[in-house]
């Protein structure tokens, strides 16, 4: 994972809520077994549908922010959402809330998530109209060429392995002892649920 | 002690470590995989050089690709799978479940099916085991009392290589219902009516546990149905308080524990409840009287209405997004406000998916459909089976005669018509009458109109080809009979 300090440029003002992961990337697209090339099918029906989309206007080509309303990227738990709008080269989203699955998605591939309330993301979907928005995620603020500034909170953990790029199972496995553990434990307390598929050689 | 919750008995009983911000390294027993969210999860264990820490925890099964045409030919060879890319990430799965290790139930194999309805009918889904796939319907594994949940793919390979994740606890939600469940009124009509209430967001950050009297009577195939739409809340998983019923319901079954391990499992199994005194971050309390056979109308999960209601217009929403969003959805749905939902006229009927392809699923839809025809007006109805062992079963009652002798087709076991990644598309235009979770736009095929319903309110639909109060059909049924 690439690391991310500042996010700095235009952003998509879209603005809509609930916006689903099958919109975001819809199924056809997910019989693909690599990470890449995802961004041709981001947000297709709707492209499709509206010639005029806002994800095909010139002036956003490349932006590295998207501005989006509540509840972004409920329902399917589809990494390749994160995918897709990582290759439309997409660094951060903001929006008034997140799907708890979509959140985690693209916290693995270094997608910075910002949470705002309503109003300020009207303040910043009128600015992205015509200038860039900037985000820093060490300050954890969001800035305009207009003297806005508004500050957002991030789990800390989150914040320390994208701003250096951590790999977390990396970092898990160096905690190999813990889980061994963990496991000695279960299998005095709980047997029966360290089982698994091994149930039938168990028993024999 | 501190009186807590069902998730949080079964969350702590699965920190490895907890750290100073809350965040914990949580043990993962169960990790369910298929064919669609794991081959770059594999690729990326291959390229760091890693291994499956638990394969025996870890059990595969393809599911979303595969058509659900006949696999086998008449001299009882594999049919090839027609879509390159469908065929490649079949091959890939095989591959790497051959590679690591992993317990593997190929496309041909009874035990085949979707990964939600085999996991509990195989016993491998255990209550208070905490369980994940990537695949946001792992909710469904709450109905059996089990932490189940989706996670994307760099969670699926996070899980692979340390059978752990990292999680920041989530809060707890209690739906209660009071009161029971009207006649023809089912375990989907319920939990669609919850979303309807609850909104799409409504779960989010949480974890609902359903609570009340009509879940203690509900059969574990229910509770599957109910827990399994959580995520259409907004919430991650649900939780059911594991009892007699789930005990019975796992007994005897291929992956379930066995002698004294299973008394032991039992003994522990009578722990999992909510505590008198314990606190919910939010609760909501449902009467069941109030609900009826629920249908959607627009093109999201909480634009529920009762079947007796019509099309609502939406200048009826309060608020100035929903209301935009409803004439958005009325528009794709092609529908006028004021219509009754009963006018509305469906050419596709499907009758599967993780929420509703159990045993139970297809004997309510065959009991509407018994001894009657589909409509002239119904172009493709089709029934999917959740695996292979509900489709012997069902073949075992003779349901699938009552299918097929009224005009319906009946099909091997996947996902199919839910999301559409195999043939089974619904085509632009057209409206389907479904038993599945997600009405998005696209969602069965571009174009499509989905409304959601239960197996037997998809059956009434498919006899008189429009959207229909099944208990209009139940009552001419049992009055032929008198």
């Amino acid at each position: 994972m690439d690391a991310l300090r500042h996010v700095e440029g235009r952003a998509i003002p879209f603005g809509r809520k609930n916006a689903d992961t099958d919109l975001i990337i819809p199924a056809r697209w997910l019989k693909t077994i690599s990470r890449e090339g995802l961004g041709e099918g981001a947000f297709e029906a709707l492209r499709a549908d509206d010639p005029d989309n806002i994800f095909d206007q010139p002036e956003y080509a490349g932006a590295p922010i998207l501005i989006a309303g509540d509840n972004f990227g409920c329902g399917s738990s589809r990494e390749h959402a994160a995918w897709a709008l990582l290759d439309m080269g997409i660094r951060a989203v903001i929006a008034p809330s997140f799907s708890d699955i979509f959140a985690g998605n693209a916290f693995k591939n270094g997608i910075l998530t910002v949470a705002l309330p309503q109003e300020t993301i009207d303040r910043l979907l009128e600015v992205a109209a015509t200038d860039p928005i900037s985000i820093d995620l060490q300050a954890q603020s969001v800035t305009t060429p207009f003297q806005d500034r508004f500050t957002f909170e991030i789990d800390a953990f989150r914040k320390d392995c994208l701003l250096q790029g951590l790999d977390e199972v990396g970092l898990t496995l160096a905690r190999d002892a813990a889980i061994t553990d963990y496991e000695t434990r279960v299998a005095s307390d709980r047997a029966w649920m360290t089982r698994g598929t091994g149930i039938a050689a168990s028993a024999e | 002690m501190k009186p807590r919750t069902l998730y949080e008995k079964i969350w702590d009983d699965h920190v490895v470590e907890r750290r100073e911000d809350g965040t914990c390294l949580i043990f993962i027993d169960r990790h369910l995989v298929h064919e669609v969210t794991s081959p770059q999860a594999f690729e990326a264990l291959r390229i760091a050089g890693r291994k499956v820490r638990r394969p025996d925890l870890t059990l595969a099964v393809p599911d979303h690709n595969l058509p659900t045409t006949a696999r086998l030919d008449d001299a009882g060879q594999h049919v090839p799978i027609a879509d390159p890319q469908s065929a490649q990430q079949l091959a890939a799965l095989e591959q790497n479940v051959a590679e690591f290790g992993i317990r593997y139930f190929n496309a041909t194999a009874a035990e085949q099916g979707i990964v939600h309805v085999v996991g509990p009918e195989q016993g491998f889904s255990l209550p208070g085991s905490t369980i994940v796939c990537g695949d946001s319907h792992t909710a469904s594994h709450g109905g059996i009392g089990a932490l189940a949940f989706g996670i994307g793919t760099s969670e699926v390979e996070h899980v692979l290589a340390t059978q752990t994740l990292l999680l920041t606890p989530s809060k707890s939600m209690e739906v209660r219902v009071k009161g029971a469940l009207g006649p023809g009124v089912t375990p989907k009509d319920l939990v669609m009516h919850i979303i309807g209430v609850i909104g799409t967001a409504g779960g989010t950050g949480h974890v609902i546990e359903y609570r009340g009297k009509v879940f203690e009577e509900m059969s574990v195939e229910g509770r599957l149905t109910v827990s399994n739409m959580s995520i259409e809340a907004g919430a991650r998983a649900g939780l059911i308080a594991p009892d007699e019923t789930t005990f019975a319901y796992l007994k005897g079954r291929p992956l379930a524990p066995q002698g004294a391990e299973w008394d032991a499992a039992v003994a522990y199994w009578k722990t999992l409840h909510t505590d008198e005194g314990a606190q919910f971050a939010k609760s909501v309390v449902i009467d069941a009287a109030d609900i009826a056979p629920s249908v959607t109308w627009g093109t999201s999960p909480e634009d529920v209405a009762p079947i007796t209601g019509s099309v609502p217009s939406p200048e009826s929403f309060a608020d100035a997004s929903k209301q935009q969003a409803a004439a958005k959805s009325l528009e794709y749905m092609g529908l006028t406000p004021g219509t009754p939902l009963q006018d509305i006229a469906v050419e596709n009927i499907f009758i599967g998916s993780c929420t509703n392809s159990r045993i139970e699923d297809l004997r309510a839809a065959a009991d509407v459909l018994r001894g009657r025809q589909i409509a002239d007006n119904i172009r493709w109805a089709i029934v999917v089976p959740g695996s292979g062992l509900v489709k012997l079963q069902a073949e075992a009652e003779g349901l699938d005669k009552i299918f097929t002798d009224a005009g319906m087709e009946w099909r091997e076991p996947g996902c199919s018509a839910c999301l559409g990644m195999n043939p089974d598309k619904v085509p632009a235009g057209e409206r389907c009458a479904s038993t599945s979770n997600r009405n998005f736009v696209g969602r069965q095929g571009p174009g499509a109109r989905t409304h959601l319903v239960s197996p037997a309110m998809a059956a009434a639909a498919a006899v008189t080809g429009r959207l229909t109060d099944v208990r209009e059909l139940q009552k001419s049924s049992s009055q032929a009979l008198a």
